[in-house]
Protein backbone atom coordinates (compact mmCIF):
# COMPACT_ATOMS: atom_id res chain seq x y z
CA UNK A 1 0.00 0.00 0.00
CA UNK A 2 1.37 3.39 -0.97
CA UNK A 3 0.62 6.65 0.77
CA UNK A 4 2.46 5.80 3.99
CA UNK A 5 -0.15 3.45 5.40
CA UNK A 6 -2.85 4.22 7.90
CA UNK A 7 -2.34 6.95 10.47
CA UNK A 8 -3.32 6.52 14.11
CA UNK A 9 -2.40 7.81 17.54
CA UNK A 10 -0.76 4.48 18.30
CA UNK A 11 1.38 4.81 15.19
CA UNK A 12 2.52 8.31 16.15
CA UNK A 13 3.60 6.88 19.52
CA UNK A 14 5.39 3.93 17.92
CA UNK A 15 7.19 6.10 15.36
CA UNK A 16 8.11 8.57 18.07
CA UNK A 17 9.78 5.81 20.07
CA UNK A 18 11.62 4.36 17.06
CA UNK A 19 13.18 7.50 15.61
CA UNK A 20 10.37 8.35 13.18
CA UNK A 21 11.99 6.13 10.55
CA UNK A 22 8.79 4.46 9.35
CA UNK A 23 7.16 7.46 7.65
CA UNK A 24 7.10 7.44 3.87
CA UNK A 25 5.93 10.04 1.30
CA UNK A 26 2.20 10.71 1.52
CA UNK A 27 1.63 10.13 -2.18
CA UNK A 28 3.37 8.77 -5.27
CA UNK A 29 4.95 10.95 -7.94
CA UNK A 30 3.80 9.11 -11.07
CA UNK A 31 4.63 9.77 -14.69
CA UNK A 32 1.56 10.83 -16.66
CA UNK A 33 -0.11 8.04 -18.62
CA UNK A 34 -1.09 8.60 -22.24
CA UNK A 35 -4.81 8.49 -21.48
CA UNK A 36 -7.25 8.92 -18.58
CA UNK A 37 -11.01 8.67 -18.22
CA UNK A 38 -11.07 11.94 -16.29
CA UNK A 39 -8.50 14.71 -15.99
CA UNK A 40 -8.89 17.37 -13.33
CA UNK A 41 -6.93 20.54 -14.11
CA UNK A 42 -5.72 22.11 -10.87
CA UNK A 43 -4.18 20.37 -7.87
CA UNK A 44 -5.58 22.66 -5.21
CA UNK A 45 -8.15 21.83 -2.57
CA UNK A 46 -11.09 21.68 -4.97
CA UNK A 47 -9.30 19.66 -7.65
CA UNK A 48 -7.90 17.15 -5.16
CA UNK A 49 -11.25 16.80 -3.40
CA UNK A 50 -12.94 16.26 -6.77
CA UNK A 51 -10.50 13.49 -7.67
CA UNK A 52 -10.97 11.86 -4.26
CA UNK A 53 -14.78 11.79 -4.51
CA UNK A 54 -14.66 10.62 -8.15
CA UNK A 55 -12.67 7.59 -7.01
CA UNK A 56 -14.20 7.06 -3.57
CA UNK A 57 -17.91 7.70 -4.14
CA UNK A 58 -18.40 7.38 -7.88
CA UNK A 59 -16.06 4.43 -8.43
CA UNK A 60 -14.02 5.89 -11.27
CA UNK A 61 -10.59 4.33 -11.59
CA UNK A 62 -8.55 6.08 -14.27
CA UNK A 63 -8.20 9.64 -12.97
CA UNK A 64 -5.40 12.21 -13.04
CA UNK A 65 -4.99 15.60 -11.39
CA UNK A 66 -2.68 17.91 -13.36
CA UNK A 67 -1.00 20.68 -11.38
CA UNK A 68 1.33 23.22 -12.95
CA UNK A 69 3.16 23.84 -9.67
CA UNK A 70 3.00 21.76 -6.51
CA UNK A 71 -0.07 20.34 -4.79
CA UNK A 72 -1.89 22.84 -2.59
CA UNK A 73 0.36 25.72 -3.65
CA UNK A 74 -2.44 28.10 -4.56
CA UNK A 75 -5.37 29.50 -2.65
CA UNK A 76 -5.88 26.42 -0.46
CA UNK A 77 -2.59 27.34 1.18
CA UNK A 78 -3.16 31.10 1.14
CA UNK A 79 -6.50 31.62 2.87
CA UNK A 80 -7.56 32.48 6.42
CA UNK A 81 -8.76 28.89 7.08
CA UNK A 82 -12.36 29.73 7.97
CA UNK A 83 -15.09 27.09 7.72
CA UNK A 84 -18.76 28.07 8.00
CA UNK A 85 -22.29 27.55 6.71
CA UNK A 86 -23.88 30.88 7.58
CA UNK A 87 -25.36 31.77 4.22
CA UNK A 88 -28.89 32.97 3.69
CA UNK A 89 -29.73 32.68 0.00
CA UNK A 90 -31.33 29.72 -1.71
CA UNK A 91 -28.54 27.97 -3.61
CA UNK A 92 -25.70 29.02 -1.34
CA UNK A 93 -27.62 27.90 1.73
CA UNK A 94 -27.93 24.20 0.86
CA UNK A 95 -24.48 24.11 -0.70
CA UNK A 96 -22.57 25.38 2.33
CA UNK A 97 -24.76 23.35 4.65
CA UNK A 98 -23.73 20.28 2.66
CA UNK A 99 -20.12 21.42 2.84
CA UNK A 100 -20.10 21.83 6.63
CA UNK A 101 -21.48 18.30 7.07
CA UNK A 102 -18.64 16.99 4.90
CA UNK A 103 -16.14 19.02 6.94
CA UNK A 104 -17.39 17.39 10.11
CA UNK A 105 -16.62 13.89 8.83
CA UNK A 106 -13.59 14.76 6.69
CA UNK A 107 -10.83 13.74 9.09
CA UNK A 108 -12.37 10.31 9.64
CA UNK A 109 -13.07 9.87 5.91
CA UNK A 110 -9.53 10.82 4.92
CA UNK A 111 -7.68 9.36 7.93
CA UNK A 112 -5.89 12.70 8.18
CA UNK A 113 -5.65 15.31 10.89
CA UNK A 114 -6.96 18.51 9.31
CA UNK A 115 -7.10 20.21 12.73
CA UNK A 116 -10.79 20.91 12.23
CA UNK A 117 -11.74 23.22 15.06
CA UNK A 118 -15.41 24.12 15.46
CA UNK A 119 -14.69 27.04 17.72
CA UNK A 120 -17.63 29.10 16.48
CA UNK A 121 -17.74 32.10 14.16
CA UNK A 122 -19.44 35.30 15.24
CA UNK A 123 -20.46 38.14 12.93
CA UNK A 124 -20.72 41.34 14.97
CA UNK A 125 -23.35 43.99 14.26
CA UNK A 126 -23.26 47.68 15.06
CA UNK A 127 -26.71 49.11 14.45
CA UNK A 128 -30.40 48.33 14.21
CA UNK A 129 -30.31 47.60 10.50
CA UNK A 130 -27.45 45.13 10.80
CA UNK A 131 -29.14 43.53 13.81
CA UNK A 132 -32.35 42.97 11.86
CA UNK A 133 -30.39 41.56 8.92
CA UNK A 134 -28.50 39.26 11.30
CA UNK A 135 -31.73 37.96 12.85
CA UNK A 136 -33.14 37.30 9.40
CA UNK A 137 -29.98 35.48 8.39
CA UNK A 138 -29.97 33.51 11.65
CA UNK A 139 -33.50 32.33 10.91
CA UNK A 140 -32.44 31.33 7.40
CA UNK A 141 -29.51 29.35 8.81
CA UNK A 142 -31.76 27.59 11.33
CA UNK A 143 -34.26 26.84 8.54
CA UNK A 144 -31.52 25.25 6.45
CA UNK A 145 -30.88 22.92 9.41
CA UNK A 146 -27.73 24.53 10.80
CA UNK A 147 -27.12 26.48 13.98
CA UNK A 148 -27.31 30.19 14.67
CA UNK A 149 -27.64 32.21 17.85
CA UNK A 150 -28.04 35.94 18.33
CA UNK A 151 -25.91 37.09 21.27
CA UNK A 152 -26.54 40.61 22.57
CA UNK A 153 -24.09 43.06 24.01
CA UNK A 154 -24.24 42.15 27.71
CA UNK A 155 -23.68 38.44 27.11
CA UNK A 156 -21.15 39.18 24.41
CA UNK A 157 -19.05 41.21 26.86
CA UNK A 158 -18.58 38.05 28.90
CA UNK A 159 -17.76 35.94 25.86
CA UNK A 160 -15.48 38.35 23.96
CA UNK A 161 -14.22 40.79 26.62
CA UNK A 162 -11.35 42.07 24.45
CA UNK A 163 -13.62 43.80 21.92
CA UNK A 164 -13.96 47.56 21.84
CA UNK A 165 -17.70 47.71 22.55
CA UNK A 166 -17.86 51.50 22.62
CA UNK A 167 -16.13 52.49 19.43
CA UNK A 168 -17.52 55.94 18.66
CA UNK A 169 -18.53 55.17 15.11
CA UNK A 170 -19.17 51.44 15.32
CA UNK A 171 -20.29 50.40 18.82
CA UNK A 172 -20.96 46.67 19.09
CA UNK A 173 -24.62 45.78 19.70
CA UNK A 174 -24.25 42.03 19.43
CA UNK A 175 -23.42 39.27 17.04
CA UNK A 176 -24.66 36.29 15.08
CA UNK A 177 -22.88 33.21 16.42
CA UNK A 178 -22.63 30.08 14.29
CA UNK A 179 -21.15 27.57 16.69
CA UNK A 180 -20.41 24.80 14.18
CA UNK A 181 -18.23 27.15 12.15
CA UNK A 182 -14.54 27.50 12.88
CA UNK A 183 -11.19 26.84 11.28
CA UNK A 184 -9.21 23.96 9.75
CA UNK A 185 -5.54 23.57 8.90
CA UNK A 186 -5.68 24.63 5.25
CA UNK A 187 -2.59 22.80 3.95
CA UNK A 188 -3.64 19.61 5.71
CA UNK A 189 -6.97 19.68 3.87
CA UNK A 190 -5.16 19.63 0.53
CA UNK A 191 -2.67 17.01 1.75
CA UNK A 192 -5.43 14.85 3.22
CA UNK A 193 -7.44 14.80 0.00
CA UNK A 194 -4.24 14.25 -2.02
CA UNK A 195 -3.15 11.29 0.07
CA UNK A 196 -6.62 9.72 0.13
CA UNK A 197 -7.02 10.18 -3.64
CA UNK A 198 -3.56 8.70 -4.24
CA UNK A 199 -4.43 5.68 -2.11
CA UNK A 200 -7.47 5.15 -4.35
CA UNK A 201 -5.20 5.11 -7.41
CA UNK A 202 -5.56 8.70 -8.63
CA UNK A 203 -2.41 9.95 -10.40
CA UNK A 204 -1.37 13.30 -8.90
CA UNK A 205 0.92 14.86 -11.50
CA UNK A 206 2.82 17.95 -10.39
CA UNK A 207 4.92 20.36 -12.46
CA UNK A 208 2.57 19.59 -15.31
CA UNK A 209 1.11 22.73 -16.85
CA UNK A 210 -1.83 22.39 -19.21
CA UNK A 211 -0.95 24.37 -22.34
CA UNK A 212 -3.87 23.40 -24.54
CA UNK A 213 -7.25 21.69 -24.50
CA UNK A 214 -7.99 19.54 -27.52
CA UNK A 215 -11.52 19.90 -28.85
CA UNK A 216 -12.76 17.94 -31.87
CA UNK A 217 -16.28 18.35 -33.20
CA UNK A 218 -17.41 20.20 -30.09
CA UNK A 219 -16.07 17.51 -27.79
CA UNK A 220 -12.93 17.35 -25.65
CA UNK A 221 -10.39 14.68 -26.52
CA UNK A 222 -7.49 15.54 -24.26
CA UNK A 223 -4.98 18.14 -23.16
CA UNK A 224 -1.55 19.34 -24.21
CA UNK A 225 0.80 19.73 -21.26
CA UNK A 226 4.36 20.67 -20.44
CA UNK A 227 4.89 16.93 -19.97
CA UNK A 228 3.33 15.89 -23.28
CA UNK A 229 -0.16 15.29 -24.66
CA UNK A 230 -2.66 13.31 -22.56
CA UNK A 231 -5.96 11.99 -23.88
CA UNK A 232 -9.10 12.20 -21.74
CA UNK A 233 -12.82 11.57 -22.17
CA UNK A 234 -13.76 14.16 -19.57
CA UNK A 235 -11.92 17.22 -18.30
CA UNK A 236 -12.83 19.13 -15.16
CA UNK A 237 -11.37 22.60 -14.65
CA UNK A 238 -10.66 23.59 -11.05
CA UNK A 239 -8.11 26.33 -11.67
CA UNK A 240 -9.52 29.06 -9.38
CA UNK A 241 -7.87 32.42 -10.16
CA UNK A 242 -6.42 31.05 -13.40
CA UNK A 243 -9.75 29.67 -14.65
CA UNK A 244 -10.07 32.27 -17.41
CA UNK A 245 -6.74 31.29 -18.97
CA UNK A 246 -7.47 27.57 -18.82
CA UNK A 247 -11.01 27.93 -20.18
CA UNK A 248 -9.72 30.15 -22.99
CA UNK A 249 -7.77 27.12 -24.27
CA UNK A 250 -11.15 25.56 -25.04
CA UNK A 251 -12.39 28.76 -26.66
CA UNK A 252 -14.47 29.88 -23.69
CA UNK A 253 -14.77 33.32 -22.13
CA UNK A 254 -15.99 33.20 -18.54
CA UNK A 255 -17.92 35.76 -16.47
CA UNK A 256 -14.94 36.16 -14.14
CA UNK A 257 -12.38 38.76 -13.11
CA UNK A 258 -9.31 37.76 -11.10
CA UNK A 259 -8.60 40.02 -8.14
CA UNK A 260 -6.10 39.93 -5.29
CA UNK A 261 -7.17 39.29 -1.70
CA UNK A 262 -4.58 39.84 1.01
CA UNK A 263 -4.16 37.99 4.30
CA UNK A 264 -2.04 38.75 7.34
CA UNK A 265 -0.57 36.97 10.33
CA UNK A 266 1.07 38.39 13.45
CA UNK A 267 3.82 36.97 15.61
CA UNK A 268 2.70 34.28 18.05
CA UNK A 269 0.75 35.67 21.00
CA UNK A 270 -0.79 34.10 24.09
CA UNK A 271 -4.39 32.92 23.56
CA UNK A 272 -6.70 35.91 23.27
CA UNK A 273 -9.17 35.24 20.45
CA UNK A 274 -11.03 31.98 21.03
CA UNK A 275 -13.42 32.11 18.06
CA UNK A 276 -13.50 33.41 14.52
CA UNK A 277 -14.73 36.99 14.82
CA UNK A 278 -15.89 39.27 12.04
CA UNK A 279 -16.42 43.01 12.32
CA UNK A 280 -19.25 44.21 10.08
CA UNK A 281 -17.67 47.60 9.37
CA UNK A 282 -14.62 47.15 7.24
CA UNK A 283 -15.31 43.49 6.64
CA UNK A 284 -12.60 42.30 9.03
CA UNK A 285 -12.31 38.63 9.98
CA UNK A 286 -9.85 37.24 12.49
CA UNK A 287 -8.95 34.07 14.31
CA UNK A 288 -5.93 32.87 16.27
CA UNK A 289 -3.91 29.94 15.00
CA UNK A 290 -2.76 27.12 17.24
CA UNK A 291 0.74 28.61 17.08
CA UNK A 292 -0.67 31.86 18.48
CA UNK A 293 -0.54 34.05 15.39
CA UNK A 294 -3.53 36.26 14.69
CA UNK A 295 -4.73 35.39 11.19
CA UNK A 296 -6.86 38.07 9.59
CA UNK A 297 -7.93 39.84 6.44
CA UNK A 298 -10.61 42.10 4.97
CA UNK A 299 -11.62 43.15 1.46
CA UNK A 300 -10.11 42.35 -1.90
CA UNK A 301 -7.93 45.15 -3.29
CA UNK A 302 -10.59 45.94 -5.93
CA UNK A 303 -8.56 45.85 -9.11
CA UNK A 304 -7.70 42.99 -11.47
CA UNK A 305 -4.52 41.24 -10.44
CA UNK A 306 -2.57 38.03 -10.86
CA UNK A 307 0.29 39.26 -8.70
CA UNK A 308 -0.55 37.25 -5.54
CA UNK A 309 0.43 40.35 -3.58
CA UNK A 310 -1.50 43.50 -2.90
CA UNK A 311 -0.99 47.20 -2.31
CA UNK A 312 -0.66 49.23 0.88
CA UNK A 313 -4.07 50.96 1.00
CA UNK A 314 -5.83 47.69 1.83
CA UNK A 315 -3.07 46.77 4.29
CA UNK A 316 -3.69 50.06 6.05
CA UNK A 317 -7.46 49.64 6.00
CA UNK A 318 -7.20 46.15 7.46
CA UNK A 319 -4.89 47.23 10.29
CA UNK A 320 -7.12 50.22 11.10
CA UNK A 321 -10.17 48.01 11.29
CA UNK A 322 -8.43 45.42 13.44
CA UNK A 323 -7.28 48.04 15.93
CA UNK A 324 -10.75 49.61 15.95
CA UNK A 325 -12.23 46.25 16.92
CA UNK A 326 -9.49 44.90 19.22
CA UNK A 327 -7.37 47.85 20.46
CA UNK A 328 -5.28 45.58 22.71
CA UNK A 329 -3.51 43.98 19.73
CA UNK A 330 -2.27 47.32 18.36
CA UNK A 331 1.31 46.59 19.36
CA UNK A 332 1.40 43.05 17.96
CA UNK A 333 4.00 42.82 15.22
CA UNK A 334 2.93 41.70 11.81
CA UNK A 335 4.87 38.64 10.75
CA UNK A 336 3.77 38.05 7.18
CA UNK A 337 1.28 39.17 4.56
CA UNK A 338 0.50 37.65 1.21
CA UNK A 339 -2.11 37.64 -1.53
CA UNK A 340 -4.20 35.09 -3.35
CA UNK A 341 -5.77 35.33 -6.80
CA UNK A 342 -9.54 35.27 -6.48
CA UNK A 343 -11.78 34.19 -9.34
CA UNK A 344 -14.49 36.79 -8.81
CA UNK A 345 -17.84 36.08 -10.40
CA UNK A 346 -20.01 39.08 -10.51
CA UNK A 347 -22.78 37.95 -8.19
CA UNK A 348 -20.19 36.72 -5.69
CA UNK A 349 -21.25 33.07 -5.99
CA UNK A 350 -19.58 30.11 -7.70
CA UNK A 351 -20.12 28.14 -10.89
CA UNK A 352 -20.24 24.32 -10.91
CA UNK A 353 -21.64 23.43 -14.29
CA UNK A 354 -21.06 21.82 -17.65
CA UNK A 355 -19.23 23.99 -20.14
CA UNK A 356 -20.73 24.51 -23.60
CA UNK A 357 -18.14 21.99 -24.89
CA UNK A 358 -19.02 18.32 -24.47
CA UNK A 359 -16.91 16.57 -21.85
CA UNK A 360 -15.71 19.83 -20.28
CA UNK A 361 -16.82 20.82 -16.77
CA UNK A 362 -16.36 24.11 -14.94
CA UNK A 363 -15.62 24.66 -11.26
CA UNK A 364 -14.82 28.34 -10.72
CA UNK A 365 -16.05 31.68 -9.44
CA UNK A 366 -15.12 31.01 -5.81
CA UNK A 367 -14.59 34.67 -5.09
CA UNK A 368 -13.09 35.07 -1.58
CA UNK A 369 -14.85 32.00 -0.20
CA UNK A 370 -13.36 28.90 -1.76
CA UNK A 371 -11.80 27.29 1.29
CA UNK A 372 -14.96 26.53 3.27
CA UNK A 373 -16.47 25.15 0.06
CA UNK A 374 -13.64 22.66 -0.54
CA UNK A 375 -15.38 19.37 0.39
CA UNK A 376 -18.75 20.24 -1.15
CA UNK A 377 -17.10 21.69 -4.24
CA UNK A 378 -15.18 18.46 -4.73
CA UNK A 379 -18.16 16.27 -3.92
CA UNK A 380 -20.72 18.02 -6.11
CA UNK A 381 -18.24 18.57 -8.95
CA UNK A 382 -17.36 14.87 -8.90
CA UNK A 383 -21.10 14.12 -9.03
CA UNK A 384 -21.49 16.37 -12.08
CA UNK A 385 -18.45 14.94 -13.89
CA UNK A 386 -19.31 11.31 -13.13
CA UNK A 387 -23.06 11.37 -13.73
CA UNK A 388 -23.49 14.36 -16.08
CA UNK A 389 -26.15 15.89 -13.87
CA UNK A 390 -25.77 18.33 -11.00
CA UNK A 391 -25.83 17.30 -7.35
CA UNK A 392 -28.92 18.69 -5.60
CA UNK A 393 -26.78 20.87 -3.32
CA UNK A 394 -25.07 22.56 -6.28
CA UNK A 395 -27.86 22.73 -8.86
CA UNK A 396 -28.11 26.52 -8.51
CA UNK A 397 -24.43 27.08 -9.36
CA UNK A 398 -25.29 27.50 -13.01
CA UNK A 399 -23.17 29.19 -15.63
CA UNK A 400 -26.19 30.56 -17.47
CA UNK A 401 -27.61 32.51 -14.54
CA UNK A 402 -25.71 35.56 -15.70
CA UNK A 403 -27.23 35.28 -19.16
CA UNK A 404 -30.80 34.59 -18.08
CA UNK A 405 -30.83 36.60 -14.86
CA UNK A 406 -32.54 33.68 -13.12
CA UNK A 407 -30.99 32.47 -9.88
CA UNK A 408 -28.47 35.26 -9.35
CA UNK A 409 -27.01 34.71 -5.86
CA UNK A 410 -25.86 38.10 -4.65
CA UNK A 411 -25.39 37.16 -1.00
CA UNK A 412 -24.02 40.59 -0.04
CA UNK A 413 -26.82 42.46 -1.79
CA UNK A 414 -24.33 44.86 -3.37
CA UNK A 415 -25.54 44.31 -6.92
CA UNK A 416 -24.67 41.78 -9.59
CA UNK A 417 -21.88 43.72 -11.24
CA UNK A 418 -18.22 42.89 -11.79
CA UNK A 419 -16.59 45.53 -9.62
CA UNK A 420 -18.91 45.18 -6.63
CA UNK A 421 -17.84 41.84 -5.16
CA UNK B 1 0.26 51.79 -7.16
CA UNK B 2 0.33 55.42 -8.22
CA UNK B 3 -1.64 56.59 -11.21
CA UNK B 4 -0.74 59.64 -13.27
CA UNK B 5 -3.98 61.44 -14.02
CA UNK B 6 -3.61 63.41 -17.28
CA UNK B 7 -5.32 66.36 -15.60
CA UNK B 8 -4.03 66.24 -11.98
CA UNK B 9 -0.67 64.50 -12.25
CA UNK B 10 0.69 61.53 -10.29
CA UNK B 11 -1.55 60.52 -7.38
CA UNK B 12 -1.97 57.70 -4.88
CA UNK B 13 -4.31 54.94 -6.06
CA UNK B 14 -6.60 55.68 -3.10
CA UNK B 15 -7.89 58.70 -5.03
CA UNK B 16 -9.19 56.46 -7.81
CA UNK B 17 -12.13 54.07 -8.15
CA UNK B 18 -11.84 50.95 -10.23
CA UNK B 19 -14.48 50.01 -12.79
CA UNK B 20 -12.98 47.09 -14.73
CA UNK B 21 -11.93 46.29 -18.27
CA UNK B 22 -12.27 49.21 -20.69
CA UNK B 23 -14.47 47.64 -23.33
CA UNK B 24 -15.86 49.37 -26.39
CA UNK B 25 -19.58 49.79 -25.87
CA UNK B 26 -21.65 47.85 -28.40
CA UNK B 27 -23.92 49.87 -30.65
CA UNK B 28 -27.25 50.59 -28.98
CA UNK B 29 -29.05 48.55 -31.64
CA UNK B 30 -26.85 45.47 -31.05
CA UNK B 31 -28.71 42.25 -30.26
CA UNK B 32 -29.29 40.97 -26.74
CA UNK B 33 -26.55 38.33 -26.95
CA UNK B 34 -23.94 40.97 -27.75
CA UNK B 35 -25.05 43.04 -24.78
CA UNK B 36 -25.15 40.03 -22.44
CA UNK B 37 -21.57 39.19 -23.39
CA UNK B 38 -20.49 42.81 -23.02
CA UNK B 39 -21.94 43.09 -19.53
CA UNK B 40 -20.81 39.69 -18.21
CA UNK B 41 -17.94 38.06 -20.03
CA UNK B 42 -14.33 39.12 -19.51
CA UNK B 43 -11.09 38.11 -21.17
CA UNK B 44 -9.60 38.58 -17.68
CA UNK B 45 -6.12 39.07 -19.04
CA UNK B 46 -3.06 37.90 -17.12
CA UNK B 47 -0.76 40.56 -18.49
CA UNK B 48 -1.50 43.88 -20.11
CA UNK B 49 -5.07 45.07 -19.52
CA UNK B 50 -6.82 48.29 -20.53
CA UNK B 51 -9.13 49.27 -17.73
CA UNK B 52 -11.36 52.08 -16.55
CA UNK B 53 -10.55 54.04 -13.40
CA UNK B 54 -12.26 57.21 -12.24
CA UNK B 55 -10.39 59.93 -10.38
CA UNK B 56 -13.21 60.15 -7.86
CA UNK B 57 -11.26 62.03 -5.19
CA UNK B 58 -9.64 64.35 -7.70
CA UNK B 59 -10.94 65.84 -10.93
CA UNK B 60 -13.59 63.13 -11.45
CA UNK B 61 -12.36 62.23 -14.92
CA UNK B 62 -12.76 58.73 -16.29
CA UNK B 63 -9.42 57.29 -17.34
CA UNK B 64 -8.29 54.40 -19.48
CA UNK B 65 -5.32 52.92 -17.61
CA UNK B 66 -3.13 50.36 -19.37
CA UNK B 67 -1.71 48.18 -16.61
CA UNK B 68 0.04 44.85 -16.30
CA UNK B 69 -2.07 42.67 -14.01
CA UNK B 70 0.89 40.41 -13.17
CA UNK B 71 3.34 43.14 -12.11
CA UNK B 72 0.92 46.05 -11.36
CA UNK B 73 3.10 48.22 -13.63
CA UNK B 74 1.13 51.10 -15.16
CA UNK B 75 2.06 51.58 -18.80
CA UNK B 76 -0.24 54.34 -19.98
CA UNK B 77 -3.04 56.62 -18.78
CA UNK B 78 -5.35 58.60 -21.08
CA UNK B 79 -8.71 60.28 -20.66
CA UNK B 80 -11.51 57.85 -21.49
CA UNK B 81 -13.20 60.34 -23.78
CA UNK B 82 -10.00 60.60 -25.82
CA UNK B 83 -9.77 56.81 -25.97
CA UNK B 84 -13.33 56.62 -27.25
CA UNK B 85 -14.51 54.52 -24.30
CA UNK B 86 -17.84 55.24 -22.74
CA UNK B 87 -21.56 55.15 -23.28
CA UNK B 88 -22.38 56.74 -26.64
CA UNK B 89 -24.78 59.62 -26.26
CA UNK B 90 -27.77 59.26 -28.54
CA UNK B 91 -27.80 62.18 -30.92
CA UNK B 92 -31.52 62.68 -30.69
CA UNK B 93 -33.39 61.81 -27.53
CA UNK B 94 -36.85 60.39 -28.29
Amino acid sequence: MFGSGRFSGLRVLKEGLTGNKGWTPHWRDPEPKSEYDVIIVGGGGHGLATAYYLAQEFGLKNIAVLEKGYLGGGNVGRNTTIVRANYGLEGNSQFYSHSLKLWEQMEQDLNYNAMMSQRGIINLFHNDGQRDASIRRANAIVNQGDDAEIIYRDDLKKLLPYLNFDNNRFPIMGGLMHWRGGTARHDAVAWGYARAADQLGVDLIQNCEVTGIDVEGGKVTGVQTSRGPIKAKKIGLAAAGRSSQVAAMAGLTLPLESHVLQAFVTEGLKPIIDHVVTFAEGHLYISQSDKGGLVFGSYIDYYSSYAARGNLPMVEHTMETLVAMVPSVAKARLLRSWGGIMDMSFDGSPIIDKAPVEGLYLNCGWNYGGFKATPASGHTFAHLVALDRPHAAAEKMRLDRFRTGRGIMDEEGTGAQHNLH
Amino acid sequence: MRITCPICGERDMREFTYRGAALPTPPLEADVETWVDHVHLRENAAGVLRELWQHTMGCGAWLVVTRNTITHEILDVVLAEEAGIGIPVAEEQP
